[in-house]
């Protein structure tokens, strides 16, 4: 007989199998992310992953017996009154699972509950989405180094000296060592004193306390009061530091134009853009931003739900983007996103401030900024152009860290999600 | 149920082996041996040499999805598993078993790092005695299995697997094992006696040689000239002879598709016949499920009882033994919340012991239903003969008392699709007990239980069109859809169209006829 321990051998022997099954039901899997994100907050985007999927794709089909021909029979245990002859009523949905008939394998299979990993689950989300350049040199750039304390050393420069942690080791070794304190050759001393005053004085005695003071003093010169061995410096070490935070601003048109469909597309991209953040900052905000002629900062559901009358004016929008970036996120330290939707109508006075504001202030310090325009029912007839598409057309053209999309139904924002933060994102 | 007893009295004072919850490996070492004086001794058990592999929960569920086997090729259907077990396992719904072991030489039982010590000494009695001597001595096995091939057997199929996969791409490699798996119930020869199998490295070889004699022949000029079809060299057969050929009809799908199916690569024909050898090596366990753990179950029973009463367990860990041994042989009532078909570990168990007290304390009706093994005094040789000799059908016919189904109160029931309520036909009296007998055999007999199929007529000369039958037995058809999704898949294989038609045993009626042509 052998014992052996195989708890160490290598995990998840059936990964393997795990990205095969996932391979074949990766177009089921992404429609059910999708359709999940529907009812979520923006920030909730990345709780999705718990997936149910009705897939065709995982279908084990195999030759087995109808339930709802023929003849069969059951043997059953635990008869209490009946007899050979008595009618049972049929228990409600057939017979199924009784007996050594039922099949577990048979129906019922086709909708399938299981648990996606986070990075599974982004990996579907994203799939093979690639991360614009700026946004990879930008990322690079948040591995700049920063000193971080690390353990001790015992060595390295004055200045770093750990005081208390070399004056405790030192106590200890010279406790160990039973290195003599002040104290106690003052009391030898004083002991000594007193013995040779005494009168008549003791000559053994004197010899025996003079040499233990002697000792003692020799103990006391011998063991260093702070050895090399005591000294513990504080020890760096250069840690790459992520600028772990960004802030993302959602800016949305509340005029009476934008419609609820018009705010459920915008909130669906929205949503995208927190995953996406979230993939890679450990912390983002979202600060929502609603204008009409006037622009505010609301929270998540005044900014869906709540619909103003007013004209539209979006540099009152971009204006109250840079108030809050001033007084809460100095670019310094803060990642800056931002993504406005609108259905295109702006105030045609208000256009060049608009393009002035980008170029001037904010495309220079935001990450990237992403418009999307939302529009009624039926596609767009590429020859219509709005106010506000005609005046950005020029920014994206010039500005990489600018992109613009349209959008006309729900099936429209995934791709167009993937479009903007392709390798190229031309305008379209 | 009738096992139900109070704790044996103790006759021996030797000192208990263990105490408490922590198992060791030394721990384990001991109270192996210690069975195995009672297994080997005094049961006269015969076994593999037993190879106790300790594993992690996620482990156990990785091999869960791999049909229990340590090795296994790739396939998206194991992540399936694997994805829904652990669903299962995580939200509580399911927990999994102690133990599990492999038909194999040595045995490999896998345990679990959770068990306690007492649970450990369970599956060892359970595992690596009782099913070991199962899985060593049943004829069924001995017939079907090798077990010092299968796991070589087994690391030949994941490498040839993944090098298909190299060679071919995974998706085109999927397709045929999906259409393999579908076919994996037809893929036995349930008559055969097969030619022993092959080792890894002659399996290698002989893949290999296939594929280097295709590569040696290989002529693109002889490519270019247009095929000679069979229709020159079959000319004068008629149908009778052809199928003589074909060895029809032939109830295994798989190797007939194996052999036949025009339009396969040979890489192809090797995968089909990796399914149909792993569905071969399991059609024993499936014949033998309740007598397997019935007799596992009745050796640990009798382990466990035996080390106590030699005083070599301690009452704690005897409490924890019968309170896990008793739910697992737990039979629920018909009408239970709980009911899920009958327990094979209880329906075994509790033939096991009936047996015993046949042997030993016969009742006049025992003696007339079982004359040879009635009151003959020697229960164990009863018993390993009855472990070797039979499968659960036959088991069941020979040794299922009148006693035991009224113990367990077995009633039989018809159920005819066309009428609107049951019709108890057949219950634990006198009249009733051939009968009920009869019926739970069938029951427990898997050629019975799946459908009859079988290749009946495959034209190879001209329309190349595939002909399957299928027996109805008692009116049971086909499912529907789940035959429709199946028989595509069969014509994947094929190539060309095929046709299932299924037809009364005893008429001959055709009752429903399914096509399937292969999709481009």
């Amino acid at each position: 007989m052998q014992v052996v321990d195989r708890r160490l051998n290598p995990k998840a022997k059936s990964l393997g199998n795990r990205q095969r099954f996932l391979r074949r039901a990766k177009a089921e899997i992404r429609e059910a992310i999708r359709d999940s994100l529907k009812s979520r907050k923006v920030a909730e985007a990345e709780g999705a992953e718990k997936v149910t999927i009705r897939s065709k794709s995982l279908r084990e089909p195999s030759f087995s017996l109808g339930r709802n021909t023929g003849q069969r029979d059951y043997i059953l245990p635990g008869n209490e009154e009946y007899k050979v002859g008595d009618e049972i009523p049929k228990p409600q949905g057939g017979a199924g699972g009784r007996g050594s008939q039922g099949s577990p394998d048979g129906e019922g299979q086709d909708e399938f509950t299981f648990t996606l990993t986070k990075e599974e689950f982004l990996d579907l989300f994203f799939d093979d989405l690639k991360l614009p350049n700026l946004i990879k040199v930008k990322l690079k750039d948040m591995k700049a180094p920063k000193l971080a304390r690390a353990g001790f050393t015992s060595d390295g420069p004055p200045a770093r000296l750990n005081r208390a942690r070399t004056m405790r080791k030192s106590m200890g070794r010279r406790m160990a060592l039973r290195r003599p304190s002040t104290a106690e050759i003052a009391r030898l001393e004083a002991e000594l004193a007193a013995a040779e005053a005494e009168n008549p004085a003791d000559p053994g005695r004197i010899a025996l306390l003079r040499s233990r003071l002697e000792y003692k003093q020799r103990l006391r010169r011998t063991i260093a009061y702070i050895d090399p061995i005591d000294l513990a410096y504080n020890r760096y070490e250069r840690v790459p530091k992520p600028t772990t935070q960004a802030v993302m601003f959602c800016l949305m048109d509340a005029s009476a134009s934008m419609t609820e469909p018009l705010k459920d597309l915008a909130k669906r991209f929205f949503m995208l853009l927190h995953v996406f953040l979230t993939r890679y900052y450990r912390e983002v905000h979202i600060v929502f931003i609603r204008h009409t002629s006037t622009a505010a900062e609301v929270d998540e559901d005044t900014f869906f739900r709540g619909t103003e009358t007013g004209g539209t004016v979006i540099s009152t929008a971009l204006e109250e983007m840079l108030n809050v970036v001033r007084a809460r996120y100095s670019p310094g330290d803060w990642n800056i996103y931002a993504a406005q939707a609108s259905d295109g109508d702006n105030f045609h006075d208000d256009m060049p401030r608009c393009l002035e504001l980008l170029d001037d202030d904010i495309l220079p310090i935001c990450q990237y900024f992403a418009y999307i325009e939302t529009a009624h029912g039926e596609r767009f007839n590429d020859t219509v152009e709005t106010p506000v598409w005609h005046g950005y057309t020029e920014i994206a053209q010039r500005r990489r860290n600018f992109a613009m999309r349209r959008v006309a139904a729900p099936e429209d924002i995934f791709p167009v999600f993937h479009e903007l933060f392709s390798g190229e994102n031309a305008a379209a | 149920m009738s096992t139900a007893r109070k704790l044996p009295k103790r006759k021996g004072n030797l000192r208990p082996l263990f105490d408490g919850p922590e198992w060791s490996f030394e721990l384990i070492r001991k109270v192996y041996d210690a069975m195995g004086e009672i297994a080997l001794g005094e049961l006269g058990l015969d076994i593999y040499p037993n190879q106790i592999e300790v594993i992690t929960a996620e482990q156990m569920l990785d091999s869960y999805s791999s049909i229990g086997m340590p090795l296994m090729y790739r396939h998206w259907s194991f992540g399936k598993r694997f994805a829904r077990d652990e669903a299962f396992y995580k939200r509580g719904m399911r927990t999994l078993a102690y133990e599990l072991v492999i038909n194999s030489d040595p045995c490999i039982s896998y345990i679990m790092e959770e068990n306690s010590m007492t649970m450990q000494a369970l599956v060892l009695a359970h595992a690596a005695y009782g099913h070991n001597h199962f899985f060593k001595n049943n004829y069924q096995f001995q017939m079907w299995t090798q077990p010092d091939h299968i796991i070589d057997y087994l690391s030949f199929a994941k490498s040839y697997v993944a090098e298909c996969e190299e060679l071919y791409g995974q998706e085109t490699v999927e397709i045929v094992l999906d259409a393999a798996h579908a076919l994996m119930n037809q893929g036995i020869s349930r008559d055969l006696r097969p030619r022993p199998r092959n080792v890894a490295k002659r399996e290698k070889e002989r893949a290999a040689r296939r594929r280097e004699h295709e590569e040696a022949t290989y002529d693109p000029i002889y490519r270019t000239l247009p095929e000679i079809t069979r229709e020159g060299d079959a000319e004068p057969t008629d149908v009778q002879s052809e199928q003589r050929r074909l060895g029809l009809p032939e109830e295994n799908l798989l190797y007939f598709l194996e052999k036949n199916a025009p339009k396969l690569e040979d890489w192809q024909r090797e995968l089909l016949r990796i399914v149909r050898l792993l569905s071969q090596y399991f059609y024993p366990q499936r014949q033998t499920k309740m007598m397997n753990e019935g007799c596992a179950t009745f050796v640990h029973y009798e382990i466990m009882n035996r080390l106590y009463e030699r005083g070599q367990l301690t009452d704690g860990t005897m409490l924890e033994f019968l309170h896990s041994h008793s739910s697992v042989i737990f039979q629920p009532a018909f009408n239970d919340r709980r009911f899920g078909g009958i327990n094979p570990y209880a329906l075994g168990f509790a033939m096991m012991n009936d047996i015993r007290r046949i042997a030993v304390e016969p009742t006049v009706e025992d003696r007339e239903w079982f004359p040879q093994i009635a009151g003959c005094g020697d229960p164990l040789g009863t018993l390993r003969e009855a472990w070797a000799l039979y499968r659960d059908e036959s088991f069941i016919l020979q040794y299922l008392s009148p006693k035991l189904m009224r113990d367990l109160r077995l009633f039989a029931v018809d159920d005819d699709a066309k009428e609107s309520s049951l019709e108890v036909i057949a219950i634990h009296d006198e009249q009733g007990y051939r009968n009920l007998r009869r019926r739970l055999a069938l029951h427990y007999d898997v050629a019975a239980q799946d459908p009859n199929l079988q290749v009946t007529d495959a034209d190879l000369s001209g329309s190349r069109r595939l002909v399957l039958t299928h027996h109805v037995r008692n009116g049971v058809l086909l499912d529907k859809t789940e035959a429709e999704r199946t028989l595509q898949y069969l014509a994947q294989l094929w190539g060309y169209r095929v046709k299932l038609i299924e037809s009364d045993t005893e008429g001959g009626r055709v009752l429903k006829e399914h096509e399937a042509l292969p999709m481009p």
